[in-house]
């Protein structure tokens, strides 16, 4: 299924205030591939992903969605292929019931009521929430919501998920639960995140950004393993890597 | 302030629930021909902000009190007239519905009183007025403090018409506004104030919130429009206010005048006054004498005769006891569906 | 502050009592409305001395609020902080009005005290009556009737995100004022010199929020019309519960049960 790559060419964006947040971003992901974006704040991580989806449009370069070019024409094709999960699930459930704010996209697409309806019920149920259907999203707890803002994009029935943050803001348990479900997720997905040791548990595939560019491009665990990179852009070694603080003995 | 439905009659409130229908209908129609629907989701959180914003107390300086806003003017200058509008209209019909704050009948005159003249009086021959030759920190708190306080005013002043007309208070004209106007001054320029200091502060820190929104409004208020729409308006109510003063000199007299009439009527009996009575009732319209010029015969001869003309002790002390079995009957009501609701429960259990 | 949290515990009180499933919840939202409506209108039509005959209209608050458990206590609450502006204005009455109005062989009651009580009982009960529509409701289901009724999709939508947001933003008031206060022990309100900068940078984060709500609304097909979800068909109880009550009122209105009753007692005693 190669028509769910997902092409970054010489991708460069400038705010309105003149910020430069992306300075020539190239990089291809396949299909069914599982991606990792790290940098420090203001890497340009989430300007990258609003690119994905076609929130932003670069002034430079381009982005394809299999072969489907993002533009502005192009909107409603793109949307239905990658779904985006916002850093701040507040953002993202507006509805006044969980039900409501799943059921939101795809009525958007015009879909029979009953098909709305199995689609929520499926789309809640695989992020094992459908016990909270009726719940307003202020009930939720942080793991719930982020659960939910899932789901609202798993109606959709996307092949690629975007994820911002993931795991910000969840109790370890709930972070723990979240990484189990990605990991049960077929879809190609990418990540952004500070959680280095998520990243290294659910990314075969890692990409840092640096000042709008990309400054390495590889297999995890040889990125995030490498100290000297990792303090290059104010990042660190993931936890699960680094020797152990008792003991001494190092994992790897 | 608040309209409240106990103060209002059904003619007014339906009035003023068409004409509020009206103008939102009208705004619905701009908002959505301007084709910008990012404005919907930009609508509905600014509404939750403005109604978070009224919680926060404002001290007032060298006064040791504190205010708060109502935040009509600051959505018309954010928002534009027409979604500003639509945006108080929500916030309002919130408040009627989770607060009881002035209730449902009169929903359409608090959103009239609230959103319309600030929205699209105050805002767009005030504000814009002051800001059409371009922005400066002195011209948009000139023109906030004035917008809001003309606004406030307008609309505290229809709150006194409205409430006079409906006719459910004893309080003349004259005294009413006394007491509405000034106080209202002092909300509208708490209002003002605030108000302006917000716009400032976003002026300085992204003026293009403030600069594009006003811009866009307008070209959306056609001020002929507007104008015209307050001489209508304005002639209504003067004509409304004009026949209310030559004919009831004294709304005091007014009032007691009007309500022997009424005591009267379901005094004396009879098939004729009944029939009058249920006219009276069908046409909603129970506090006004003015319909039955036979009754004022009845009433005046009457009067003459008897010193207190109104008044039955049988009608007194039948409606004292049957209120209180009444009241006794539906608290009885209550009770049994709550143990019978009760036993059911227990039974499922 | 306790003002922040009251309005809280309010919104989310009623919420929560509108997700109940008793009779009256099951009742279609549109025969809810439209009942409600009548209520008012009737209720206001009464005329400024009339209280006796108000009476009977306390029927439908008392059986709503049994059938539909709603306790009691907490809407008394609710109600007994009936508007301001009536007490404001009704207390003008008993003074300017003191003419005589219920006579009894031990006291004599004036008009304006007669019309202050009149006042009074019509706030208790069209308080009632909003918040037992919202109580037995919930707001998705207000909105559906608000569609039923030709209610333009734009406005509901936005009347939704409104309420929606209420709750993140009202909590978001209530922190930074908790921050503030922190910091200026002995101060009943924002200081002037900082009017603009905090409620100013309240409203920036607000803006920059709305943008990300609308990313996120655009992301899942979002195209400037809201689609609701089916409507519900209205059946045969839902006309009865409407007709029914409307019957009931204009009974009340028409004619004076209580006085009826009342009548009918002295008429036995004599």
């Amino acid at each position: 299924m190669s028509h769910h790559k997902i092409e970054v060419n010489s991708l460069k964006y400038q705010y309105t205030d003149g910020r430069q947040a992306l300075n020539g971003v190239n990089f291809l992901i396949t299909h069914g591939e599982s991606v990792g974006i790290v940098g420090a704040n203001g890497a340009g991580k989430s300007t990258l992903l609003m690119h994905l989806v076609g929130i932003l449009f670069p002034n430079e370069g381009e982005v394809n969605v299999g072969d489907v070019p993002v533009t502005k024409k192009t909107l409603p094709v793109i949307r239905q292929s990658v779904g985006m999960v916002f850093q701040n699930p507040d953002d993202q459930l507006f509805m006044p019931t969980v039900f409501d704010d799943v059921a939101f996209g795809p009525r958007n697409y015009q879909l029979p009521e009953e098909e709305v309806e199995k689609r929520v019920h499926e789309a809640l149920d695989t992020v094992g929430v459908l016990h909270l259907k009726s719940r307003p999203p202020y009930k939720l707890s942080g793991g719930e919501k982020r659960a939910v803002a899932i789901a609202t994009v798993l109606a959709m029935k996307p092949d690629v998920l975007v994820m911002d943050e993931p795991t910000a803001a969840l109790d370890p348990k709930s972070r723990r639960r979240l990484i189990t479900l990605l990991q049960g997720f077929t879809h190609t997905k990418i990540i952004t995140s500070h959680d280095m040791d998520m990243v290294f548990e659910l990314c075969e595939r890692t990409i840092v950004l640096k000042d709008g560019k990309v400054s390495a491009d590889g297999p995890t665990l040889e990125v995030l393993s490498n100290r000297e990179l990792m303090e290059d852009c104010s990042l660190e070694v993931p936890l699960t890597l680094q020797a152990c603080p008792v003991c001494g003995r190092n994992n790897i | 302030m608040h309209m409240a439905d106990a103060l209002i009659s059904p003619v007014v409130g339906g009035a003023m629930w068409a004409a509020t229908t009206g103008a939102a209908a009208y705004s619905v129609k701009k908002v959505q021909y301007d084709l910008d629907e990012k404005k919907i989701p930009l609508m509905g959180v600014m509404g939750a902000f403005v109604f978070a914003v009224q919680m926060i107390n404002f001290a007032i300086p060298a006064t040791g009190s504190s205010g708060h806003i109502g935040g009509g003017l600051l959505l018309a200058i954010i928002l534009g007239p027409y979604a500003g509008f639509l945006t108080m209209a929500s916030i309002l019909a919130i408040q009627a519905l989770f607060f009881a704050d002035g209730g449902l009948l009169a929903l359409g005159s608090n959103i009239f009183n609230l959103g319309f003249y600030t929205c699209f009086v105050a805002y767009p021959l005030v504000y814009k007025w002051f800001t059409s030759k371009g922005y400066s920190q002195g011209r948009l708190l000139w023109g906030s403090i004035l917008a809001a306080v003309i606004g406030l005013q307008i609309g505290s002043f229809s709150v006194v018409l409205q409430t006079i007309i409906s006719g459910k208070t004893e309080l003349a004209f004259g005294t009413f506004a006394m007491l509405m106007q000034p106080i209202h001054l002092a909300i509208g320029l708490v209002e003002g104030l605030v108000t302006a200091a917000v716009v400032s502060f976003i002026w300085k820190a992204r003026p293009e919130i403030v600069e594009r929104v006003s811009e866009k409004a307008l070209g959306g208020v056609s001020l002929r429009k507007v104008v015209a729409g307050l001489a209508v308006a304005t002639i209504m109510f003067g004509g409304i206010f004009s026949w209310f003063a030559s004919t009831r000199p004294d709304g005091l007299e007014w009032s007691i005048l009007n309500a022997s009439a009424m005591e009267e009527l379901d005094a004396s009996g009879g098939i004729y006054d009944t029939i009058a009575s249920v006219q009276e009732k069908i046409a909603f319209f129970p506090d006004y004498g003015f319909k039955n010029q036979e009754r004022k015969v009845i009433e005046d001869t009457k009067e003459t005769d008897n010193f207190w003309p109104s008044i039955d002790m049988g009608t007194s002390v039948s409606g004292l006891i049957g209120g209180l079995m009444t009241l006794l009957l539906a608290g009885i009501t209550g009770l049994v569906i709550y143990f019978v609701k009760k036993r059911k429960r227990e039974d499922i259990i | 502050m306790s003002n922040i949290t009251q309005s809280l515990y309010n919104i989310r009180l009623l919420d929560e009592l509108g997700e109940k499933k008793t009779v009256i919840h099951q009742i279609h939202p549109l025969a809810k409305v439209l009942t409600t409506g009548v209520y008012l209108v009737v209720t206001v039509s009464f005329g400024r001395y009339e209280l006796s005959g108000l009476i009977p209209l306390l029927f439908y608050p008392i059986i709503v609020i049994a059938l539909a458990e709603i306790p009691v206590i907490t809407m008394a609450k609710r109600v007994l902080l009936v508007s301001p502006l009536i007490i404001g204005i009704g207390v003008f009455n008993p003074i300017l009005n003191q003419d005589p109005m219920i006579v009894l062989p031990w006291i004599i009651i004036s008009s304006g005290w007669v019309s202050f009580l009149s006042l009074l009982v019509k706030g208790v009960l069209t308080a009632l009556a909003a918040l037992l529509l919202i109580s037995t409701t919930g707001i998705t289901k207000i909105a559906l009737a608000l569609r039923m009724m030709r209610v333009p999709k734009v406005f509901i939508l936005q009347f939704l995100l409104t309420y929606r947001y209420i709750s993140v933003l009202v909590e978001e008031v209530g922190r930074i004022i908790r921050a503030y206060s922190l910091r200026s022990p002995r101060e009943k309100g924002i200081r002037f010199s900082n009017w603009g900068s905090l409620t100013g940078q309240l409203l920036i984060r607000t803006l920059d929020r709305a943008q990300r709500v609308y990313y996120s609304m655009r992301c899942r097909g979002f195209k400037g019309e809201y689609n609701v979800g089916r409507e519900v068909g209205i059946q045969f109880r839902d006309i009865l519960y409407l007709g029914g009550w409307s019957v009931y009122f204009l009974i009340i209105r028409y004619f004076n049960i209580s006085e009826l009753i009342g009548s009918l007692m002295i008429g036995v005693g004599k």
